[in-house]
């Protein structure tokens, strides 16, 4: 399901299946949609941070059009305590590997991978901040 | 401080920016020579067909010299001037060669001048030149084949852009200062679309004012603040995002500079400070 802001209109709450998660899909070029994904995070329930959430940052392979810092993001990242992935879009090869790599923690964090669930995304995170 | 009657010629026209590597076993002893070779270069490839203007017989001198004022620091190495003259039949009353081309190298790095360089190489990261292309891309290859270095095109990102429109806002100027003018290119149109937003340079001096907690300094944070100011005030008035948008063009009073890698320098006072952006920018695209 796709929403170019949140929170979803909640005419259609009976009709929408559970959330299993977010990906905050921000654009390198567009300070706009920065600035648009913050606004979004406060309308989240908190449970949704617990490896329920990635940001997803598109248009890097054009460096020379950014608008956005990437150390923001990074720093989102930190706050939120959830991964940041870097695609673009206009490739081929890299948006395939993404949306894969997306469909992986979907079905990790919807509980279809036994053994595994989106607590270890939050976990692996904290390594990470501490190297 | 470079002197401003010796820079003065340096102002009010477009630089077309580039990069460039460490030049290998280049010395600023032996500039005529250079200025010799050079001269030969161009000569063979106009032999060789790649005459640069059809129909136009020119006898092209180089003048290659050193100009010591335009350094940020002692260590830096002083700029280097090459510069292209002609001398058709048809100035031949007027004993004066005329310029068709010049370009300058320098490396204006302040403190933090680029580690590590070893033994044999000169540091000059920022090319600019002005005149027609054909003779850049001839002087480059020289320069390229003599010294092993590599020119590359210097992009300007919005990002730095902005931090471009909010350091030059900051500065005064004697003479009356003129807008400030941005320039965004509309994304994702069918037919390309341009926004110009100029701003009256006292309005948009007392906003950077309010926005600069230490003068001297700027951080990432207050040019942010700065720049969401402007995209707030022109969507209270026109209902557009120009956060959305990419920034292309900036300019002041200072300077001009257009995201594909162009310079104008307007005041001379200010020239050295322009440069040591654009030098941080070219090392930060060499490495």
């Amino acid at each position: 399901h796709l929403a170019t802001s949140l929170p979803l209109p909640s005419e259609r709450d009976h009709l929408r299946p559970r959330i299993d998660m977010i990906v905050f899909m921000c654009d390198i070029k567009s300070k706009y949609s920065l600035k648009n994904v913050e606004a979004c995070l406060a309308h989240v329930d908190a449970s949704f941070f617990l490896g329920k959430v990635c940001f997803l940052v598109t248009g890097v392979g054009r460096v020379n059009y950014s608008s956005v810092e990437v150390n923001a993001i990074w720093k989102l990242g930190e706050v939120y305590c959830s991964p940041v992935l870097f695609c673009e879009l206009e490739l081929d090869g890299i948006r395939v590997a993404t949306a894969q790599r997306l469909l992986r923690m979907l079905q990790i964090c919807a509980g279809h991978v036994p053994g595994v669930s989106a607590l270890c995304f939050s976990s692996l995170m904290r390594h990470s901040a501490d190297d | 401080n470079a002197d401003p009657q010796k820079t003065a010629f340096l102002l009010r026209k477009r630089w077309t920016l580039y990069s460039v590597t460490p030049l290998y076993k280049f010395s600023d002893a032996h500039l005529r020579d250079y200025g010799r070779l050079l001269s030969a270069f161009i000569a063979a490839e106009k032999q060789k067909g790649l005459a640069v203007e059809i129909g136009v017989e020119l006898d092209i001198k180089v003048a290659v010299s050193c100009l010591p004022d335009l350094k940020g620091s002692d260590h830096d190495q002083a700029a280097i001037l090459v510069q292209l003259l002609s001398r058709s039949p048809a100035f031949s009353k007027n004993s004066e060669d005329k310029l068709i081309w010049s370009g300058w190298f320098c490396c204006v790095s302040g403190d933090d001048l680029p580690e590590n360089v070893p033994e044999d190489f000169t540091c000059l990261p920022l090319f600019l030149a002005n005149g027609a292309e054909s003779y850049t891309s001839i002087v480059g290859s020289w320069f390229q084949k003599t010294f092993d270095c590599c020119f590359r095109r210097l992009a300007i990102s919005p990002l730095s852009l902005s931090w471009m429109a909010a350091m030059w806002t900051g500065c005064k100027v004697d003479k009356t200062p003129s807008a400030i003018e941005l320039i965004f290119s509309v994304p994702c149109l069918p037919q390309p679309l341009d926004i110009s937003y100029a701003i009256h340079p006292e309005d948009a001096k007392a906003l950077w004012d309010t926005v600069q907690k230490t003068p001297g300094e700027i951080t990432q944070e207050e040019v942010d603040v700065f720049m969401d100011c402007l995209y707030s005030h022109f969507h209270r008035h026109f209902k557009i995002h120009l956060s959305a948008t990419r920034l292309v063009k900036v300019s002041t009073s200072i300077a001009s500079a257009h995201c594909d890698g162009t310079i104008k320098f307007l005041q001379s006072q200010y020239l050295t400070g322009v440069l040591m952006l654009l030098t941080e920018l070219a090392i930060s695209q060499i490495q």
